[in-house]
């Protein structure tokens, strides 16, 4: 099975690597990062590029755009790892259209193309006859879409509900256990590397939202848009409301939740029993999706990382590879 | 919904009836036996011959506890023994919901905030631990309501939500069961 790699930071080098020394029957004819491309339709020297990006900064030659990998390369899947970008998708939301127009398998782990376009993409993907998948885009390594689409295949999903940002989390796991101050413990989490210089898509509940969004168009098929979503984030959070939720053998965590029966679609922090399986701790992410013959089911599992992320998208390529037959 | 239910939580329901029986011996005892029967807990009995009675009738007066769905059984048992139920008065606020509050809470008239959730009728706050660091700084306040069920619970809890936003106040809610 052939594949472009579009996007070489944390998470595309994450892919990239672990194809090359897993060696999962996955054959990468291009590779494209912000400011150089390269195509070799024989399979690429994956090992030899990233060593090439690792002194260069660029992973092949400048004058080979991303779009120019997506359209004149030979592969199945176009694997879109480029940085999220919420309000315009883009540049991967043009990528993947690209692709699809060629009847191209996508696996991307950017949720703004799929927040802004799902409806339109999987529309597009269904009348091309490829798959549209995006297991890393929420959850990270854990395998939400897939126990969807499959384990909880035949269910109807009554409510979603879950901690799907890591840097809330950690903040607030560290809040509790050290008595921090909010502007301390997202100090800390900068300096652990899980909070970004501009943490306020994290901490706004921004990202959590983009996340439910996510999972609500595809459990309801219901065009749920970001700005549907009620927000509030950590930010305003004090130690003391820690110490009190505490007092009760409570904590706070910042739960993304969506009932469509209910019209409820918030992102906010909550009171919640420490026992509770869904108070995990430091970055992981944890949801719980309560269906009518399953009850309640409740994922746990790392939320971001390089190898983790990949974990999500090597497993999206090989479940194309086996449902789309010889033909992918 | 099995096992994960949160901060709520339902408390034995505590009833408080008016019973006339018979005045002869033993009738009290019998009367006060199927409370036991039902799993309930007597917590006071207070009894006084009616003076203008003409029927020779005991009135007494009891309180008691008992797991909650369980007065109708009560009601029925009480009936069996001859004993006539005069009133049930049923303590109205069973759910307890607690949530936390953070921001301007004296400068924004916290007993108005608490009033707001009283004047409904159907809730109360019940209890409000409250910790203020400095003047002028946020102060945070864990607020416990009581009300008479989960729907008027939940109507409470709307109530606080409309009042946290009219005083820019940060309002955290439990994760409640689903179902």
């Amino acid at each position: 099975m052939k594949a472009v790699l579009i996007g070489l930071g944390s998470v595309g080098r994450g892919v990239a690597e672990m194809i090359a020394t897993k060696n999962p029957g996955i054959t990468i004819t291009g590779i494209a990062d912000s400011k150089s491309g390269c195509i070799c339709n024989e399979g690429i020297d994956i090992a030899a590029v990233l060593e090439h990006k690792r002194r260069t900064g660029a992973c092949g030659d400048p004058a080979i755009s991303a779009m120019d990998v997506i359209k004149k390369a030979d592969y199945d899947v176009l694997i879109e790892v480029t940085p999220t970008n919420a309000l315009t998708g883009e540049p991967a939301l043009g990528y993947i259209r690209a692709a699809l127009a060629k009847k191209k398998h996508i696996v991307t782990s950017n949720k703004g193309p799929i927040a802004l376009a799902y409806k339109e993409l999987s529309a597009l993907a269904k009348k091309k006859g490829v798959a549209l998948r995006y297991e890393a885009t929420v959850g990270g390594a854990i395998p939400i879409m897939h126990t969807l689409e499959d384990g909880l295949n035949g269910n109807e999903i009554i409510a979603i509900y879950g901690v799907l940002n890591g840097t809330c989390n950690y903040i607030l796991t560290r809040m509790a256990a050290e008595g921090l101050t909010y502007e301390q413990a997202l100090m800390e989490a900068r300096e652990m590397g899980y909070a970004e210089a501009d943490p306020t898509y994290d901490v706004k509940g921004i990202d959590a939202a983009i996340k439910l969004v996510i999972l609500a168009n595809t459990i309801w098929g219901n065009g749920t848009k970001l700005a549907d979503v009620d927000l509030t984030g950590i930010d305003l959070l004090t130690p003391d409301a820690l110490r009190l939720a505490e007092e009760g053998d409570c904590t706070i965590r910042l739960i993304a939740e969506a009932i469509p029966k209910k019209k409820i679609l918030r992102v906010s922090p909550r009171l919640i029993e420490k026992s509770h399986p869904l108070v995990v701790e430091g970055t992981l992410n944890a949801l719980t999706i309560e269906t009518d013959m399953a009850k309640e089911i409740t994922l746990t599992g790392r939320g971001a990382g390089s190898i983790e992320t990949a974990s999500a998208i090597i497993g999206d390529i090989l479940y194309i590879r086996d449902h789309y037959g010889k033909r992918a | 919904m099995g096992g994960s239910i949160l901060v709520d939580k339902v408390v034995h329901v505590q009833v408080s009836m008016k019973l006339e029986m018979k005045d002869s011996p033993g009738q009290l005892v019998a009367a006060l036996k199927p409370i036991s029967e039902v799993g309930g807990n007597i917590i006071a009995v207070l009894h006084h011959r009616d003076p203008d009675t003409t029927h020779h009738t005991l009135n007494v007066q009891i309180v008691l506890a008992l797991p909650e769905g369980r007065l109708d059984r009560l009601v029925a048992l009480l009936k069996e023994q001859g004993v006539h139920i005069q009133r049930i008065g049923k303590e109205r606020l069973l759910y307890k919901r607690t949530v936390i509050l953070i921001g301007h809470l004296m400068h924004t008239d916290l007993s108005d905030t608490v009033d707001q959730i009283d004047s409904t009728g159907f809730a109360e706050v019940c209890e409000i631990s409250m910790s203020m660091p400095a003047i002028n700084e946020r102060s945070t306040s864990r607020v416990t309501i009581k009300a008479t069920n989960r729907v008027d619970m939940d109507a409470a809890v709307a109530v606080l939500r409309r009042v946290a936003q009219q005083k820019s106040l940060l309002l955290i809610e439990p994760l409640e069961e689903i179902a």
